[in-house]
């Protein structure tokens, strides 16, 4: 596959201030992502996946270096712009789903689309296809607390692919799931990556997630400690349920 | 997106529910509030003028300085003469004569001797001229617990108090005794024509109303009348038209040195009024400013523990890309349709208390025993076309007023430190 490089981090270092001292989260992290990768950063607690994957969103800043994302500079970018790049161009899927409990199923995946204009129909229309490739079309009406854990992390997928992201960010998406569960969404996200082209980043400890990714980041103490293509991942068609 | 603050609102009952009560509570009292003391205020202008100051009042110089006192030797004489000229001159006004006085009152027994003595303070007003404005004024046919209204010469009304304390009933007779115009000893026979409650304690302990042309001839006041009062039309006092006239008519008497020449008076330059008037205009004002500061600091808090529950959805929709001040916006949204809703079940909620309450009214009769003021004892709401919108100013300014103060908490955190909220 010919994919275009989507992501470029640069001599990128993050730093905390921790009362006197600093604390060095990452240090002079230098990568590209390209279109349709399945890629995981893995690596023990604390090093650094999360503040990572949060300056690829644009949620966060880099103290030194630069991420610069679909071509923009993440350090550049104004709070309106980088609220656009999210809205338009990013999913996020997190480790507890973070499904707004008040409303429906439908409702919650809606939500992306209400920032972005489009006509009822049409978010009719996108909510639907969404909670289809997920598989929950028929819940679309539920609570998130009438759900299981698996059908929630599912409608946090659909919520992220709903307005058809270049890039999805997930943090430890499989970390409150059973083994089956685990093996379904990370399916289903590898299916959407297949047929969307779209670019998938996890962070992940997880073995069974591990599996399925093309390209596997360690990194320890905020270093990148090795970066491995995977040439025979699994894809969804190998695992049976 | 207002459909789904609108849902939100309405789903999450720990969200709404405190402040549209909160809410709710504060129209609601806002309302009644307002109500109550307008209608205390209003009854009580109302009834200040109709029994003492009127709209606006002419007396002699002399008797004006000293008016208090009732005193009659200073009275203003050929009254009709002037009152004519008071129609034509302001024909808008219904102009009457009066004469206040004070006197001592004795009730005979049967062989004629004292049974009981009481001073009095008096009302001569005109029962008898067919269609006399002056019945309505009063509210005598409202009033009159026993016999009737006086009709013909020697009858007058008095006050329910008075007639328990001294057992006194209608066809009774009684004497009065005053002071003549010249400073003489007058008295005159009466027979209690019937037995009036005002609903005023200071009115109700002792007071006689006769006609005045009865108590011309008993005080010896032919022709002279102690004040002549002048009354809108529409029953309602308007200052900025009293004013003018008030100044156009002293004009007229500016180069007469006379002490006995005429001046007017406003309603609002008479023993308290000012206060109340000022007080009945700023009400509004006042309540609107109490009820916005009290709601506010307990809405602002109530949003802030809100808005600690929710740092996990502005997390959300902080990724899922919208932009934080778009986030407070959203909060005051939230604010004025929760604002509203609250204001809208409050003001129904205040309007029916308020209507029980002026339809019904409150007997504060014990509580007014030794009032000197005239006020009615049972106090009445009213209910005025601002009760029906004055709640909203404080139900929706300080709902959002609150929103945005608690939603600074969140405008203030970087980005990154709220999404950071969201990790469990
Ligand atoms: N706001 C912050 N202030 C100070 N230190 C921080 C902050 N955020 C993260 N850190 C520190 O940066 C380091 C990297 O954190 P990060 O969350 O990226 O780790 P992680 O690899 O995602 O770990 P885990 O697997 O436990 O989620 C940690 O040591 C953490 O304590
Ligand atoms: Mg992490």
């Amino acid at each position: 596959m010919q994919n275009s490089e989507i992501i470029k981090i640069e001599n990128l270092t993050k730093r905390y201030h921790m009362g006197e001292n600093d604390f060095t989260a990452l240090r002079n992290i230098n990568l590209t992502f390209s279109k349709g990768e399945f890629t995981g950063l893995v690596g023990p607690s604390g090093s650094g996946k999360t503040t990572l994957l949060n300056i690829i969103g644009s949620l966060d800043n880099p103290t030194e270096g630069n991420a610069i994302v679909l071509g923009n500079s993440v350090s550049e970018l104004t709070h309106k712009q980088s609220a656009v790049l999210r809205n338009y161009h990013i999913g996020f899927i997190f480790q507890t789903y973070n499904l707004l409990s008040v409303y429906t199923v439908f409702d919650n995946v809606e939500f992306a689309l209400l920032l972005q204009k489009h006509t009822v129909a049409e978010r009719q229309k996108m909510v639907m296809e969404a909670l289809d490739w997920v598989g929950l079309a028929d819940k679309a009406q539920s609570k998130p607390a009438q759900l299981s854990g698996g059908e929630c992390q599912r409608v946090s997928i659909a919520r992220a692919m709903v307005k058809r992201p270049e890039i999805v960010l997930a943090d430890e998406p499989s970390a409150n799931l059973d083994a089956a569960n685990s093996h379904h969404i990370i399916q289903t996200m590898k299916k959407l990556n297949r047929e969307l082209n779209t670019t998938f980043i996890f962070a992940t400890h997880d073995e069974k997630v591990m599996q399925y990714l093309d390209r596997i980041i360690h990194l320890k103490d905020g270093r990148i400690e090795k970066d491995l293509i995977m040439p025979d991942s699994k894809t969804e068609s190998h695992v049976s349920l | 997106m207002i459909k789904f603050l609108f849902k939100g609102i309405m789903n999450d009952r720990s969200r709404s529910l405190l402040p549209i009560i909160v809410v709710a509570l504060g129209v609601a009292l806002t309302v009644l509030l307002h109500g109550w003391i307008t209608g205390v205020l209003g009854d009580s202008i109302a009834m200040n003028a109709s029994f003492n100051s009127g709209h606006l009042k002419v007396m002699s110089r002399a008797y004006a300085k000293d008016d208090v006192q009732m005193p009659n030797d200073l009275a203003l004489l050929e009254a009709d003469t002037l009152v004519n000229k008071l129609k034509s001159d302001y024909p808008g006004l219904d102009w009457v004569q009066r004469i206040r006085f004070g006197g001592l009152i004795d009730f005979p027994d049967e062989k004629g001797e004292t049974r009981a003595q009481g001073p009095v303070v008096g009302w001569a007003v005109d029962l008898f001229t067919p269609g006399s404005t002056e019945i309505d004024r009063f509210n005598l046919k409202g009033s009159i617990l026993d016999g009737k209204i006086p009709t013909k010469p020697g009858e007058s009304l008095i006050t329910s108090d008075f007639a328990t304390k001294f057992k006194v009933k209608t066809g009774d007779t009684f004497t009065l005794f005053g002071t003549t115009m010249d400073g003489g000893m007058a008295f005159r026979n009466f027979t209690v024509a019937g037995i009036v409650r005002f609903g005023s304690s200071v009115l109700d302990r002792g007071a006689i109303i006769a006609d005045i042309s009865d108590i011309r001839k008993a005080l010896g006041m032919e022709g002279a009348a102690g004040e002549i009062l002048g009354y809108f039309d529409n029953g309602v006092y308007d200052d900025r038209t009293a004013t003018v006239l008030m100044n156009d008519f002293n004009e007229k008497y500016v180069a007469d040195k006379d002490e006995y020449a005429p001046q007017m008076i406003r309603l609002r330059d008479q023993g308290g009024m000012a206060e109340y008037l000022d007080i009945s205009n700023a009400m509004g004002g006042i309540m609107v400013f109490i009820f916005v500061m009290a709601m506010s600091v307990v809405l602002w808090n109530a949003g802030l523990l809100g808005g600690l529950r929710r740092y996990n959805e502005f997390g959300v929709r902080l990724a899922l890309g919208e932009e934080k001040k778009h986030i407070y916006l959203t909060l005051i949204y939230e604010g004025l349709l929760i604002g509203s809703i609250g204001s809208v079940a409050g003001t129904m909620v205040g309007l029916a208390a308020s209507y029980y309450l002026q339809v019904v009214g409150l007997d504060m009769g014990d509580m007014m025993q030794q009032s000197t003021l005239m006020m009615p004892t049972i106090v009445k709401t009213r209910i005025t076309p601002t009760a029906f919108y004055i709640g909203f100013i404080p139900g929706v300014f300080s709902m959002v007023l609150g929103n945005a103060l608690a939603g600074i908490a969140i405008y203030k955190r970087s980005t990154a430190q709220l999404f950071k909220e969201l990790e469990v």
